[in-house]
């Protein structure tokens, strides 16, 4: 066999474990395997890749310097990105996801520049004219011209979304308001039309300039289409961008003509995407409308005439009583629960409560948080039982026999209004039937609304209490008051 | 079912055989392509939602894999703006592979208490 033969042999290896990855990720325990094995297959396809012809022929050509380099720089990369990784907070998990999502999306435009750049050379001061005249025929180039302009744009766009991304989510000072200028939408055609021509421009003649055009232009329009979308939408963006950062791995398997960067980049591709279809589902909205619309907030209705007078606020002591008699609690967690860092008081209420034989349950909302799947992670760092945390769907039917529901910074997700109301902007949107329990406790630190902008007329049902405080206080408040008794 | 064998595996994978013309290398990597995104969508759609976020993560890491792509460009290179591109690409891809897998493994721990 040839050594390009092993090469490629190596790339299938590493492929088949990309895929039998993804497909260990189907439970807890496999998962683990699952991850492992993705990482070697990575470790394969890197060691394969040094040995590439091009890598080769510059190793027999300037001895082992350029090796070196490349481990200096691979070290450095993977040394910050596994110390990052380490000392993360669970709590911005979504933060760190978007931060790597736009250096892989740097990257995979940064090989389509480097590949652009190079090919120039060879055309310029290569091999001969004859070569640098195939190089540069429009005929040969097609081909390579799209993948580049492709692998160029998606991969600009993941960057400057995701950095976008990072900052909403790290809710530094400057873009914690949504960018809501009216003319954005005119700015975003303007961008895409010239991101269009440009890309034609690339296809029909690939220089660097119209490529460095293009990073300019699509790393603009990942900026403005980013910057309108809020808070609670951004699960969609995270995925949709992981998507994106795929996609732009495969385009540049497509510029190099490199399979396992376009298997591993299709299946990251495709993850992206049904993730994406996901969160949409669970919001019930469309791709276009979170991307887009924002959420049409024109019906208002009037939050004074949904609470007045129906709020009952209750005491620690008059809670702690409801709960001790209860023998059912199901504990709905939302992304309040996240900026408390009340995964651990949570808890300690559980344990109090099991200690006294309640069962506790944990409903999850497929958006509840900022990425998905976020509140299992939370709660499992507290060491919250896996098979304690129960989907929506799962869950939904065990309502009416729980004695008490605990809602903690969510809000939307357990609007009843979805479901009752056809003229809300949340209307027809999955959600939590925490109102069909026994009773339902509320902690919540005033009665503002969600992201959607509505009232939840939750809050004032005859079976409501409403525990105004600090979502941590709270739990170590309700969960010292149970002890004590 | 008779289906006739229309891909061989190995002619998929070579990386462009002497005399390939460019279309047809681009139509190879367009039949791996959308193959790969259907097993990934036959894969993905079974994994339960309450894995979402070290899915997320994990996915994250492996479109780090553009690093293969960004050693072979780096390595080739000795000088000039493509080698500080394909070094800077090789440097940004390794944090996203490295980051990528560490966060997912120490989430999926998290999954798994150690029982005492």
């Amino acid at each position: 066999m040839s050594s390009q033969a092993w090469i490629n042999l190596a790339y299938l290896t590493a492929s088949m474990l990309f895929i039998v990855a993804f497909k260990l990720m189907s439970g807890p325990r496999t998962a683990v395997r699952g991850n492992y094995l993705g990482a070697a297959g990575m470790a394969i396809a890197i060691l394969a890749a040094c040995f590439e012809q091009p890598v080769a022929a510059s190793v027999a050509k300037n001895g082992i310097w350029p090796l070196v380099l490349l481990a200096v720089f691979a070290a450095a990369g993977g040394g910050i990105g596994a110390t990052m990784a380490r000392r993360w907070p669970m709590t911005g998990m979504p933060q760190m996801v978007a931060l790597l999502n736009g250096f892989g999306g740097a990257a995979s435009m940064l090989v389509a520049a480097a590949e652009l750049t190079s090919t120039h050379t060879v055309a310029r001061f290569g091999e001969g004219a004859a070569q640098a005249a195939a190089q540069t025929s429009l005929g040969s180039w097609t081909q390579f011209a799209i993948a580049i302009g492709l692998a160029c744009l998606i991969g600009s766009l993941t960057l400057t979304g995701s950095l976008v991304a990072f900052a909403k989510l790290q809710e530094l000072p400057r873009f914690k308001k949504p960018w809501d200028d009216p003319n954005r939408q005119w700015f975003n055609l303007g961008l895409g039309i010239a991101a269009v021509f440009l890309l034609w421009g690339m296809f029909s003649n690939p220089q660097l300039l119209t490529f460095l055009l293009l990073v300019l232009v699509a790393a603009g329009l990942g900026a403005t289409l980013t910057l309108p979308i809020g808070g609670a939408d951004m699960p969609v963006v995270i995925c949709l961008l992981n998507s994106y950062s795929g996609l732009a791995a495969a385009a540049a398997g497509f510029v190099i003509d490199n399979s396992v960067l376009v298997i591993a980049g299709s299946l990251v591709g495709a993850s992206g995407l049904i993730l994406t279809a996901i969160m949409c589902k669970a919001m019930n909205r469309s791709l276009v409308g979170v991307l887009f619309g924002g959420l049409g907030t024109t019906v208002s209705v009037d939050a004074d005439e949904v609470y007045a007078g129906k709020i009952k606020a209750a005491e620690t002591e008059e809670l702690a009583m409801v709960l001790e008699q209860a023998d059912r609690v199901v504990i709905v967690p939302g992304y309040g629960l996240a900026v408390a860092q009340a995964q651990h008081a949570v808890r300690e209420l559980a344990d109090v409560l099991e200690a006294r034989g309640t069962t506790v349950e944990y409903a999850i909302h497929p958006v509840a948080g900022r990425m998905p799947g976020h509140m299992n992670v939370l709660l499992a760092e507290a060491d919250i039982e896996y098979e304690k945390l129960r989907e929506m769907d799962d869950i939904n039917p065990t309502f009416p026999e729980t004695d008490v529901a605990i809602v903690i910074g969510a809000n939307d997700v357990v609007n009843p209004a979805a479901r009752t109301d056809p003229n809300s902007p949340i209307a027809g949107m999955p959600i939590l039937d925490v109102d069909k329990a026994q009773t339902v406790i509320v902690v919540k630190r005033s009665l503002s609304p969600g992201f959607a902008g509505i009232p939840n007329p939750l809050f004032a049902a005859d079976n409501t209490l409403m525990y105004f405080a600090d979502g941590k206080k709270a739990l170590i408040d309700l969960t010292a008051a149970i002890a004590r008794d | 079912m008779n289906h006739p064998v229309l891909l061989d595996p190995a002619a998929l994978l070579a990386t462009t055989p002497a005399g390939e013309d460019p279309a047809s290398t681009f139509i190879r990597l367009l039949t791996v392509f959308l193959l790969a995104m259907w097993v990934g969508f036959e894969v993905i759609t079974k994994v339960p939602q309450r894995l979402h976020t070290p899915l997320t993560s994990g996915s994250n890491a492996i479109s780090g894999v553009t690093v293969v792509g960004a050693l072979v460009v780096a390595g080739g290179l000795t000088s000039g703006f493509g080698s500080l591109f394909g070094l800077l690409a090789v440097f940004l891809a390794m944090i996203n592979v490295a980051g990528g897998f560490v966060v997912t493994h120490r989430m999926l721990e998290m999954f798994n208490p150690k029982k005492k």
